[in-house]
């Protein structure tokens, strides 16, 4: 579905990824960890088009993705931190979302929306609203046009454990349709929940990709977190 | 494109600055119109106001709202949209909310009150600084990702532009004096929209004056509606330079 | 004030063919010589007298009786003119005469009927009169061509009294109304129009050398050099005229004393009026208005003095006026309104009033070339002060300085215009109006007035 070849940034003298090559399939819900600055977000936002690599290509569907913005109505993504005009209300929102990605073809899925109850409170501004609350949204609007891809930065942070739950449940749902999902997060648990496969980034370099029942078959290992810790201490550090 | 335009102007109508930026211009205009008999006194004071507190609240104003609304761009730019649209449409939004703001203020009472050809052009042309301004604010935005950077760029160029600029063109005035000036007078003109937009009202309030000029070069750009056309032209590319510029930077641009 | 004897009878009375007519009627009727009153009493005065003395000398010589002759395009007019006799009345008839140079040679009464065309088509002058006592009236003249040897006219009046040209249209022509050495003559409601080239291809509209008591009024000049042009004219007097857009000055006069100018409009001459090396004028209810460029003036004084320039109206010119080498003169009740300068005033110029005048709009009131002005400024309205008048004597307690730094910047560098209403020029203003160093101390007005004056 998504392929990485090759690609390389540098932001001035930092090496933010070295060398990225990554085959990401449709039906995988692939989990992107590393330790903080390993190039994580840069590489997710790569794949969208919001960083450009000095090097490589991503392709998406076999297209190069380079000056190219069609293919987003493919992706859903759900930033780390929504923030979003302070005086708009979250109806505004839903609906300039609708008037920019909608088409003829697109079934709304309105699941999180209701899942979350946010219909009550689509007249507040966005600006008044919680960072829990505002996750929904996110997470809402990620899910909304039912888009083959998803790009979850982060997607339990700030979410109250309820929340969560509905969330990962979403998540599997949507596994089951045969989606392509990312997702980065440094909860391991809920990644042990959702993931088939891990991609290990460290110092822009990909250290690892295995499906979760590889790495547990070869840490022995029951749980991810174990497994990553495991694999962590084995791997040379670098810089 | 307009999709997005829309609800930014939205957004920003909402914003408690920009109604006190409106509240602030219309009361300016109203003391200075209801505090001087001949309307075209009250149309100088307003001048030296538009050229002074426009160009500061839109430049930063602007460049504050391009880096709050980052994330939001940073959102808008993970849809099936391209860089420029969302770029521009935020630039749309930003910039009709301010004239907005600028045709409430100063635009209605000095039509209420002054009505004539002059106060067209002070009104026009305050638009296009306006515009002009926002222009550069985001420029200075997609140069520098540090809001605080952004920010004092910013003020740089307002205060380059509005303050040190013409005593600059003074100085270099001064030095020069012998030597036939009348063109680079022109090109100095034209390298700043706020004297674009000041000369441009000049050409209709003090047009007895500029007339007074010896020169052929003055007299042909001011005796006729080309002077007027010109500096309008040169204004607008103002407006649609720094805002190009500023597109094909964020294009490329690493989010 | 003027009354023209234009009875409808005397139409069935005239025979329609080209030959004497022995059609009488009593001479005095037509040829009743004003005894219009001028507002200049020396020059009303003069008038009166020589009136009186007009009036017995026609008495004494023409107990008999005039002759009328109608005259139509058929006719050789040149010819009926040189048969009529002194006194006769020639009335022509609407139509085209395209005819050659006539000179006028004894006294006659000219009388267009319904604007004849008198058309001579570039190749000379059309009247040269060289008599007393001639009336031209409701003709319509064209096509005067230039020359540069003699100054050729629609009408020229040489060495000549009694003269009177009224209510004529002139059209095309190098020069208008020509006198010459002439004296109480009188020219009006004639509608001049030419049609301008350059400078030095364009007469005047009505010109006047070297003439004594005439009278100027209710003329309309447009599109020549100079709308009206006097040189060593005095005792005269133009009012209620109307120059506009001729390519030099709209009024024009040099060395012509004691003259008054009243009610006049000057308006998008080329270079506004010029006044010069004269005393004792008299200027009044004129308008200058409109006159733009680099050397135009709403009334340029140069080399006057003992004159009078009051109740005068001086709008949107690039100067209101400019004084060089003025001296004891009084300017007062002016209204100054929206020129680029009110009054440029050359440091050699002393003695002068200024008092009780609007300035309103202006981009400059007063600019000047020197320190010392030795010149009386008070009581004037200045919409630019900014004093207060505590005791309310509608008088400002502080003095207000007309002259700002900036303008004295803009004496030595003329581009420094551009700067016009920037923070800079504003900023240099306000420091100069705290501590005054730059700008002349001589020059200020000790009580100008709060609120403006009703002119």
């Amino acid at each position: 579905m998504i392929r990485a070849e090759a690609i390389s940034k540098s932001f001035g003298k930092l090496n933010v990824l070295r060398n990225v090559s990554v085959r990401l399939d449709a039906g995988r819900v692939v989990a992107v960890i590393g330790p903080n600055g390993s190039g994580k977000t840069t590489f997710i936002k790569t794949l969208l088009g919001m960083v450009v690599p000095d090097s490589g290509t991503v392709l998406f569907d076999n297209q190069p993705i380079e000056k190219q913005h069609a293919y987003r109505s493919q992706i859903g993504y759900m930033p780390q931190i929504g923030h979003y005009p302070a005086n708009l209300k979250i109806r505004q929102l839903f609906e300039m979302m609708v008037d920019v990605r909608k088409n003829a073809a697109t079934q709304l899925d309105e699941d999180l929306v209701e899942a979350f109850h946010l219909k009550g409170l689509f007249e507040k501004p966005l600006g008044t609203l919680s960072g829990g609350t505002k996750q929904k949204v996110s997470a809402a609007l990620a899910f909304l046009f039912n888009p083959s891809v998803l790009i979850l930065d982060e997607p339990t942070a700030g979410l109250d454990p309820l929340s969560s739950e509905i969330l990962k449940e979403k998540i599997q749902k949507e596994h089951q349709n045969g989606k392509l999902i990312l997702i980065t997060s440094h909860v391991m648990s809920d990644l042990d929940e959702l993931a088939t496969d891990v991609l290990y980034l460290q110092d822009g370099s990909v250290q690892f990709y295995k499906t979760i029942t590889e790495l547990k078959l070869e840490t022995g290992e029951n749980k991810l977190g174990r497994v990553i810790a495991q694999l962590m201490s084995k791997v040379p550090q670098m810089s | 494109m307009n999709k997005i335009t829309k609800y930014v102007l939205y957004d920003i109508v909402r914003n408690r600055f920009v109604m006190g930026y409106t509240l602030l211009l219309l009361a300016i205009s109203m003391s200075f119109f209801s505090f001087e008999s001949d309307p075209n006194k009250g149309l100088l004071s307003l001048l030296n106001i538009i050229l002074m507190v426009v160009p500061l609240v839109s430049i930063i104003f602007s460049t504050i709202h391009f880096y709050n609304s980052y994330e939001f761009i940073e959102l808008m730019s993970a849809q099936p949209l391209s860089r420029k649209a969302i770029f521009l449409s935020e630039y749309l939004g930003v910039a009709a909310s301010l004239s907005l703001a600028f045709l409430v203020g100063v635009g209605i009472p000095t039509l209420v009150f002054g009505g004539d050809q002059s106060s067209l052009i002070l009104i026009i042309s305050g638009l296009l600084l306006t515009l002009s301004f926002v222009s550069l604010a985001f420029l200075a935005s997609v140069i520098t990702r540090d809001k605080a950077k952004g920010i004092g760029l910013a003020l740089v160029l307002w205060f380059y532009f509005s303050l040190v600029y013409d005593g600059l063109v003074l100085g270099i005035l001064f030095s020069f004096n012998d030597y036939p000036l009348e063109k680079a007078m022109l090109v100095l003109t034209a390298l700043n929209p706020t004297d674009l937009a000041r000369i441009m009202v000049l050409m209709k309030m003090d047009i007895s004056a500029l007339m007074g000029f010896t020169g052929a070069v003055f007299q042909d750009f001011f005796s006729t509606n080309y002077g007027l056309l010109v500096a309008l032209f040169v204004l607008l590319l103002w407006v649609v330079v720094p805002v190009s510029i500023a597109t094909r930077i964020f294009q490329k641009k690493d989010l | 004030m003027f009354q023209v004897n234009n009875s409808p009878c005397w139409d069935h009375r005239v025979s329609r063919s080209f030959s004497r007519s022995y059609t009488t009627y009593p001479q005095h009727s037509s040829v009743q010589l004003c005894a219009f009153q001028t507002l200049r009493h020396s020059v009303s005065s003069n008038w009166r007298t020589c009136t009186l003395l007009t009036t017995i000398a026609f008495l004494i010589c023409f107990t008999s009786y005039a002759r009328l002759w109608k005259i139509t395009p058929k006719q050789p007019l040149k010819q009926a003119i040189e048969q009529a006799n002194a006194y006769d009345t020639l009335l022509i008839q609407k139509g085209l005469y395209r005819i050659q140079n006539i000179v006028i040679d004894k006294p006659l009464t000219l009388i267009g009927q319904q604007f004849p065309i008198l058309d001579i088509q570039f190749k000379n002058e059309i009247f040269t009169v060289k008599s007393n006592d001639v009336t031209i009236k409701g003709i319509e003249f064209r096509n005067v061509g230039m020359t540069s040897m003699i100054d050729w006219a629609a009408i020229k009046v040489l060495e000549a009294s009694n003269i009177r040209i009224l209510n004529n249209r002139i059209r095309n022509c190098y020069f208008g109304i020509y006198l010459s050495a002439s004296d109480h003559c009188l020219v009006q409601g004639n509608d001049v129009q030419g049609n301008p080239k350059e400078e030095q291809n364009t007469g005047n509209g009505i010109h006047a050398w070297k003439c004594d008591s005439i009278l100027i009024q209710h003329n309309h000049t447009q599109g020549h050099r100079d709308g009206i042009y006097f040189e060593f004219v005095t005792n005269s007097t133009i009012q209620h005229n109307d120059s506009q857009q001729n390519i030099r000055y709209g009024l024009h006069f040099m060395f012509s004393h004691n003259n008054g100018y009243f009610y006049n409009h000057f308006h998008k001459n080329g270079a506004g009026v010029a006044v010069m090396y004269t005393k004792f004028v008299t200027m009044k209810h004129n308008i200058f208005e409109q006159n733009w460029g680099g050397a135009a003036y709403g009334l340029l004084l140069k080399d006057i003095s003992d004159s009078h320039i009051e109740q005068n109206s001086f709008k949107t010119n690039t100067v209101g006026v400019y004084m060089e080498g003025c001296s004891r003169s009084v300017f007062t009740k002016n209204q100054f309104i929206a020129n680029g300068y009110a009054l440029r005033v050359q440091a050699n110029c002393d003695d002068n009033t200024l008092t009780y005048s609007n300035f309103r709009g202006n981009t400059f009131d007063v600019a000047t070339n020197g320190d010392v002005v030795l010149n009386h400024v008070s009581h004037n309205y200045w919409d630019k002060y900014e004093g207060y008048d505590l005791n309310r004597d509608g008088i400002g307690d502080v003095p207000f300085r007309p002259v700002s730094l900036y303008a004295t910047v803009i004496e030595r560098i003329p581009q420094a215009m551009m700067l016009l209403r920037s923070f800079t020029v504003t900023l240099l203003d306000r420091i100069e109006k705290i501590i005054p160093t730059l700008t002349p101390e001589g020059m200020k007005d000790e009580k100008p007035q709060m609120k403006p004056l009703k002119l």
